[in-house]
């Protein structure tokens, strides 16, 4: 009896999976088209699951484990069911190695029970709890149903009840695991997922065999030329298809929501709620069924679901009353990386919330908190605070800093960004200038040529001013000939080296290096064109930039130059590419969502539990985030020192002395500041 | 230019907007006060509002006009003038063309002559009343219009006006919506010749930037905090005078026109 049913239930499993793949191919197709290359996309895929994927899933030893027992217990046994049980060849070996595949899967789902019993807050719950359940009722079924095909049961054991009942416990493991696959259980992570690594809208940030890192972090180019594109996301099915491929595949694990600084600090934003609503848009629908953490509220602690509901062509933000997502959710986020850089299914979250705060800020002007004035003052005065963009040298009247005008061409440009206008960065400046001089770099500064990055425009989404300054500062870099540019500013540094490459007129290349300062004092140290003075008897910490460390993978130069120092690192719990952000990325004070508690207050939290003296940072923002921190009572508070500052104080000899002439350079600097 | 007959909306409100100056680096821009005046229209229940500029057209204006059609309209009329033409003929040819119920704009220009003068003469030209230094319209019925008009330290003085009327806003009226790249690059400026009159006085005149003042010291002999802080917030504010109410029209023009022969404005 069984061999009549077995081949049935498989092969109808198999035609209602392709009848659901159909549909759910059609769910993706509504976003907007872009291009991917079909066939080198599906051969890439094993090599993306098994070393970049892995990687990540690798960060968590027994989850690792008990996926590849499960997930590769499951598709040994599907594969072997189907040639054993759908086409009835169960000779030799073969049903034996179905035994052994379904027996690894049932291990593994043990464990994945085990899970269950006691799930973390970030695991989403309703049907992923049956999930263990139903990975047994297969690999169990099947395991039986094997038995008598390899002789070791006799072939009528148990009588019709009992072949009746574990075709039933079969058919079970195969809805969830098979057709559940394509019509949107928790195994559609599978499905979507496979396709996702096949078509992602960023093949590059996948390694290569030549020992490529792969990464991929700069924010794609809106196309302003065509004013028939849409500016930024107002629909789901304004996302690229691979956009929305990617968001189906989440399985919900909730990594990204662990390290989420907003969620911590409790603003209404949770990147697995997120990107979970993006799914509900672009099947239609309302948020009820969500099953994990929702979006913290500072009022009412948790905001409720099922009060969100979208369709695929309907707005994400409404303009009044609720529709998908509010939009302080998107307007929360730090864009610090955290949540893609642990997700295992490789989304794509940061790209999704500025596509949206695209539309937001460029269609309906309607960026929140002082981002409004923020983009005004980049627009009329190239820097986001509305100073005198005359007065970008005032700082350095003193240090008769060489002009890339007055020179025209030096070893390094010396990008300064709009900490010139922030006293507490012209510290770190001048100490930076200090160091160079302590080398004898051949340096020069652009001076008030030089605009701000727009890195900050292009976060809340006005990718026409971002485009503006880009342009104007790439038509300024390429009249002086420098062999690389250093800049103490990991956002202007990102900007300048990932991307400003997409706007540079045709035939011109970005064809030199850029680095954060603390690579290049590395590079000078390890030369020895530096000298230093023996270590410093100090216990410091030190705060990875989002934008340095998971933006451009720099964890190490900065604890070169620490250890150069001789100062003694202690890490804190989360450091590297686990870093927590300060805060103060992505418009994010700017815009200044409220929640329960401050990021940075966080991040200063980190740096007590290691009794640190000083926390050592390389970013004119985290310098700020974290010195804005009140340390609670009866606590010191901890000094915060950029890295550039540092090495000043420890250079051994001090550079022979400026002359305090106030030459052409100098004066032009100063001058007058109407007020 | 005649307005759409077919659905007359309750209100039809034309503002004046001007090519503004960023105080700092000269940029073109929205004149600060007149997005204030957009954004006071915008926030007019049932108002039909409709942006008028008359000047020049070129590449700099045109994108400082797309700064208020960012605040969300579809087009912007545009009377093309040389440079330094009286832009006022033009102007009251416009409205007395489209009769709108309410003109609202800024104080003054941010760059050109900025005397201010413009909505008084548009006034005495077109013969309708004009309130100045205006912080709301708080609502508009039956030809009526209740405004609400900015003193010096927050006070605000409440007042009943007849329509058509022009009006100018004051700082206090609510900060402009930020301008969207999306409408600005897709509003339409519908350009119109219109009369022309060369302003042959300021042909004559020499223009040189301002050079900035040092600042007097403001010595404050204060007593007690609240007086500090009395003088910290003071606008100018006009000492003397005196309060006529509850008298004739005819009595009232007559104090006016006495007090403007003592002050010899008038001879």
């Amino acid at each position: 009896m069984l061999d009549i049913l077995l081949p049935i239930l498989i092969f109808s499993a198999l035609a209602l999976a392709a009848i659901g793949a159909v549909r759910r191919i059609r769910l993706w197709r509504q976003g907007r088209p872009s291009p991917v290359p079909v066939l080198r996309g599906l051969a890439a895929v094993p090599r993306r699951y098994l070393v970049d994927l892995h990687h990540v899933v690798a960060r968590d030893k027994v989850m690792s484990n008990t996926h590849v027992a499960t997930a590769g217990g499951f598709v040994a046994a599907m594969g072997l069911a189907i040639v054993v049980h759908g086409l009835g060849l169960a000779e030799g070996v073969l049903g034996w190695l179905l035994l052994a595949a379904s027996a690894t899967m049932f291990a593994g789902s043990l464990f994945v029970a085990q899970r269950r019993r006691n799930p973390p807050a970030r695991l989403s719950k309703g049907p992923w709890m049956r999930l263990p359940k139903s990975l047994m009722a297969f690999s169990l079924g099947i395991f039986v149903v094997t038995l008598p095909a390899v002789g070791v049961l006799p072939a009528d054991a148990g009588g019709w009840l009992v072949a009746l009942v574990l075709a039933a416990v079969v058919a079970w493991g195969l809805a969830e695991l098979v057709f559940g696959m394509t019509w949107g259980g928790p195994m559609k992570h599978a499905f979507a997922g496979a396709l996702h690594l096949a078509f992602h809208r960023r093949p590059e940030r996948f390694s290569d065999k030549r020992g490529g890192e792969g990464r991929s972090t700069g924010l794609k180019a809106l196309d302003l030329e065509d004013d028939q594109a849409p500016l930024g996301v107002e629909t789901p099915a304004d996302f690229t298809w691979n956009q929305l491929l990617g968001f189906d595949a989440c399985v919900q694990c909730g990594r990204c929501e662990a390290v989420c600084p907003a969620f911590a600090a409790g603003q209404p934003l949770n990147p697995k709620k997120l990107i979970q609503d993006m799914v509900v848009g672009m099947a239609g629908g309302s948020d009820a069924h969500y099953a994990g953490s929702p979006y913290p509220s500072p009022e009412r602690g948790d905001k409720p679901v099922g009060e969100h509901h979208g369709t695929p062509h309907g707005p994400i933000v409404a303009r009044e009353g609720t529709a998908l997502v509010d939009a302080e959710t998107l307007w929360s986020c730090t864009t610090c990386r955290a949540c893609v850089e642990e997700c295992p299914m490789m989304i794509e979250h940061v790209d999704a919330i500025v596509d949206m705060r695209r539309h937001l800020t460029l269609e309906e002007g309607a960026t929140p908190g002082k981002g409004a004035e923020v983009i005004d003052n980049l627009i009329a005065t190239d820097n986001p605070g509305g100073f005198d963009p005359g007065g970008r040298l005032n700082w350095a009247a003193d240090l008769d800093l060489p002009l890339m005008a007055d020179v025209e061409r030096a070893e390094v440009l010396l990008w300064l960004g709009d900490g010139v206008f922030d006293m507490r960065n012209q510290r770190t400046l001048r100490a930076l200038i200090k160091v160079l001089r302590a080398a004898d770099v051949d340096f020069a500064v652009l001076g008030n040529e030089e605009r701000d990055s727009g890195d900050v425009a292009r976060r809340l989404g006005d990718e026409a001013t971002f485009q503006s300054l880009a342009r104007r500062n790439i038509a300024t870099l390429s009249r002086y000939r420098f062999e690389s540019i250093v800049t103490c500013d990991p956002h202007s540094f990102h900007v300048l080296k990932n991307e400003y490459g997409a706007l540079y007129p045709q035939g011109q290349d970005a064809d030199y290096p850029v680095w954060h300062h603390s690579t290049f004092i590395n590079q000078l140290i390890e030369s020895g064109r530096l000298p230093l003075a023996p270590g410093q008897a100090q216990r410091v910490t030190y705060h990875d930039p989002c934008y340095l460390g998971r933006y451009n993978g720099e964890y190490e130069a900065p604890r070169a130059v620490l250890r150069a120092l001789g100062v003694e690192l202690v890490e804190m719990q989360r450091s590297g590419y686990r870093s927590r952000c300060c805060g103060g990325g992505g418009g994010a004070p700017i815009t200044d969502v409220p929640g329960k508690q401050r990021i940075p207050d966080m991040r200063m939290g980190d740096v007590r539990e290691t009794q640190a003296e000083q926390v050592v940072v390389g970013c004119p923002q985290c310098t700020a985030m974290l010195e804005g921190v009140v340390p609670p009572a009866g606590n010191e508070a901890t000094a915060v020192k950029d890295i550039a500052e540092m090495v000043a104080a420890a250079l051994d000899n001090t550079p022979p002395a400026t002359p305090a002439s106030h030459d052409a350079a100098a004066s032009q600097a100063t001058e007058e500041v109407l007020s | 230019m005649q307005p759409e007959s077919a659905m007359t909306p309750a209100l039809e409100v034309t503002v004046l907007v001007s090519i503004g100056r960023h105080p700092l680096t000269g940029r073109v821009r929205r004149a600060d006060q007149d997005a204030r005046g957009v954004e006071l229209a915008r926030s007019l229940a049932d108002a039909e509002v409709r942006l008028l500029h008359a000047g020049e057209c070129n590449e700099s204006s045109e994108a400082a006009l797309r700064g208020y059609l960012g605040m969300g309209f579809s087009e912007l009329a545009l009377i093309e003038q040389p440079e330094g033409a009286d832009v006022l003929p033009a102007l009251s040819e416009a409205l007395d063309a489209t009769s709108p119920h309410l003109v609202i704009t800024g104080e003054r220009a941010e760059r050109g002559e900025g005397s201010g003068l413009l909505p008084y003469l548009l006034a005495e030209r077109l013969g309708w009343p004009l309130v100045s230094g205006l912080a709301a319209v708080e609502s508009v019925e039956d030809g009526m219009a209740t405004l609400l008009q900015a003193l010096p330290r927050g006070q605000r003085r409440r007042l009943k006006i007849r329509l058509p009327a022009i009006v100018t806003v004051d700082d206090a009226a609510p900060t402009p919506r930020q301008s969207a790249y999306g409408p600005a690059r897709r509003g339409t400026l519908e350009t119109s010749a219109g009369e022309v009159c060369n302003d042959d006085e300021w042909a004559t005149w020499q223009v040189q930037p301002a050079r900035p003042r040092p600042k007097r010291l403001k010595i404050v002999k204060a007593a007690s905090a609240r007086d500090r802080f009395k003088a910290a917030a003071a606008k100018a504010e006009g000492t003397g005078g005196q309060v006529l109410t509850d008298v004739t029209p005819t009595q009232g023009a007559e104090a006016i026109l006495t007090l403007l022969r003592d002050e010899e404005v008038l001879r």
